[in-house]
């Protein structure tokens, strides 16, 4: 065997190995078992029934719609932190992380007095005929929330270490700001905004703890596959809870898979020949 | 495309980087902007690139007043220090994108046509679609100089453009952007802190120090009669010894030397190290040889005076004295200035 210089490999390895085993990859398998134990014709039933099929739909679609506004807000917030000193910079910094270190059922029931229409919020918005709380748009605004630092933490240190030489040399080139945005920062920014963004969606996808409040849980409405397992197991279906699971699990992986290829690809120019 | 800078200023916060910094360069001219770190060459290029607004004074492009002209619209080429290649393009989509992004219109032909051109001159024929992570710094340095040329840039501007290269591609990049320049006769403004590099390359030298012009003229005006201390030790190694002046003669140890237009007082006198003969008759300043450094073509001698100064001068490799001996150094050259500046 060869020797190696530093120490500690096998250790570490092993308590890596064992931790993901009994963590990560166990339940993942009493998960499968679980679900597979229906067979197929039952398990294909619970999945597709046309409650699970709504509760897919609301959540993709809230999901989605909160992982736009987080791009798009959390480039932005990026942009700003990094590119320009203010007052209170620091304060806006620290601020990001707080859905982070927030219990998620804080951030719920504080966006649900929030936007109730008898909130801060909610009050002016009814007046205007938009009804946040206990609607698809609340569900949206409690997963941007939970998610947002996802793309802010990704953007941010590829933004700092990109060289302000790459941007004046576009201008000494005759570009223009929106030509150099688009030609120049955003390509060099796609694979850190790809893995923000997924990591921002799988959040919302999964989020459990700070929907349920401002959701208002209306079957074919405002239930989001989380919950309807979350009901399956508290009817002691235990199949059913795994079956719906399983089927949130497939498009983690799915994801995971499609944005590591779209990466790959966005850093192909880093792989040497 | 003749440039004038007429009295330029810049500050930085509280730190004044430029003073009133007064320059032309002829129409074709190649020039070089020398000096130490500090010193403002690359705020004065960053100025004329567009990249720095001067706080005050103005810059000319041939009679047209550029000083208030935003960088995207100068049509200068800048080639910078790192060279700043966009990682994500292939080296061809470098080349191109000055094209590109231009309010010209040109037509996918014509610029392929333009980036195949430039790829020859430059030399990497061929290199078009691998990535710049895939090529050595020499390589890189001539895509960012195809690339700013590739938008028929009326000036050149070149930040430290051999800085973070090895030696040998360092001297060969150097005379080959000067043929570069002769073949295409732009106007060429460079800034370095290498000496050698700047007499090597430039038509005219312009050195500078805490953000002002000390002097400028030919490779030769400059290494043959540096206006002063700063200049003569910045141009090379050089050796200095204090000495009196009294009635137009300067005096290191009883020594005389020629000091014409000095006032009375305390004075340098600055030599090259070839400049120096050793002696073992009395003629010159008293020494003692403290080490003796081979090279390839020749032998370094380390030497203290009498009076404690070190000095170190160059002598032939049959060179026969050790270290202990004592003699006398000869100057032949020497240049006297006030002491004071350093």
């Amino acid at each position: 065997m060869k020797r190696r210089v530093l120490p500690g490999l096998p250790l570490s390895l092993g308590i890596t190995l064992v931790y993901a085993a009994i963590i990560i990859v166990l339940p993942l398998i009493a998960l499968v078992f679980k679900a597979a134990s229906l067979g197929p014709a039952d398990y294909w039933r619970i999945v597709s029934s046309d409650r699970a099929v709504a509760s897919y739909v609301v959540t993709v679609s809230c999901a989605l719609a909160a992982t736009l506004f987080n791009l798009v807000f959390g480039m932005a917030l990026a942009w700003v932190l990094v590119r320009y000193r203010f007052p209170g910079r620091r304060i806006v910094d620290a601020l990001v992380d707080l859905p982070f270190a927030l219990p998620t059922a804080v951030a719920g029931i504080s966006l649900t007095t929030l936007f109730a229409v008898n909130g801060w919020f909610g009050g002016p918005l009814s007046t205007l005929g938009i009804k946040v709380a206990y609607t698809p748009l609340g569900i949206m605004i409690a997963m941007a929330f939970t998610s947002l630092p996802f793309v802010v933490r990704t953007v941010q240190p590829v933004l700092e270490e990109l060289d302000p030489a790459l941007e004046e040399a576009a201008q000494t080139l005759g570009g223009s700001d929106l030509s150099i945005f688009t030609r120049v920062v955003l390509p060099l920014l796609t694979p850190a905004l790809l893995a923000g963004v997924s990591l921002s969606f799988a959040r919302s996808l999964g989020e459990f703890g700070a929907i349920i409040f401002i959701a208002g849980n209306q079957p074919f409405e405002t239930e989001i596959t989380a919950l309807l397992a979350f009901i399956r197991l508290e009817e002691y279906d235990y199949p059913a809870s795994a079956a719906i699971a399983s089927v949130m699990l497939i498009a983690a992986f799915v994801m995971l898979a499609v944005t590591n290829i779209m990466q790959a690809r966005a850093l192909r120019y880093t792989v040497r020949n | 495309m003749k440039i004038s800078l007429d009295n330029v200023v810049k500050t930085f916060d509280t730190f004044r980087a430029v003073h009133g910094v007064s320059l032309e360069i002829e129409s074709g001219e190649l020039v070089a902007l020398l000096g130490p770190s500090g010193s403002g060459k690359t705020t004065i290029l960053r100025m004329v690139a567009g990249l720095e607004f001067a706080d005050d004074g103005h810059i000319y492009f041939g009679e047209e007043d550029a000083t208030d002209i935003p960088v995207r619209d100068r049509g200068v080429g800048f080639v910078f220090q790192h060279y700043a290649l966009f990682p994500h393009m292939t080296v061809a989509e470098n080349i191109a994108f000055g094209m590109k992004v231009s309010k010209v219109k040109r037509s996918g032909d014509a610029i392929r046509e333009r980036v195949q051109e430039l790829l020859d001159l430059v030399q990497l024929t061929g290199l078009g679609q691998r990535f710049p992570g895939q090529i050595s710094g020499g390589q890189r340095q001539r895509v960012a100089l195809a690339r700013a040329l590739a938008v028929d840039p009326r000036v050149l501007l070149l930040d430290e453009p051999f800085g973070a290269l090895d030696a040998n591609v360092r001297r060969d990049l150097r005379r080959w952007l000067r043929k570069i320049h002769d073949d295409l006769g732009i106007t060429t403004l460079f800034v370095t802190h290498d000496q050698e590099e700047a007499l090597d390359l430039a038509d005219r030298v312009v050195i500078l120090d805490k953000g002002r012009i000390v002097q400028q003229g030919t490779p030769e005006e400059v290494c043959r009669s540096p206006h002063d201390a700063f200049v003569m030790r910045f141009l090379g190694d050089a050796n200095a010894l204090p000495a009196t002046v009294r009635d137009g003669k300067a005096y290191v140890q009883d020594v005389e030397f020629d000091a014409a237009g000095l006032s009375d007082g305390t004075a340098e006198v600055l030599f090259r190290p070839a400049d120096v003969a050793w002696r073992e008759d009395g003629q010159g300043v008293p020494a003692q040889i403290v080490r003796v450094l081979d090279r390839p073509d020749s032998r370094r001698v380390l030497a203290k005076t009498t009076g404690g100064q070190s000095i170190e001068f160059d002598t032939a490799p049959e060179f026969p004295h050790r270290k202990g001996e004592a003699g006398f150094i000869d100057i032949r050259r020497p240049r006297v200035y006030p002491s004071g500046r350093t």
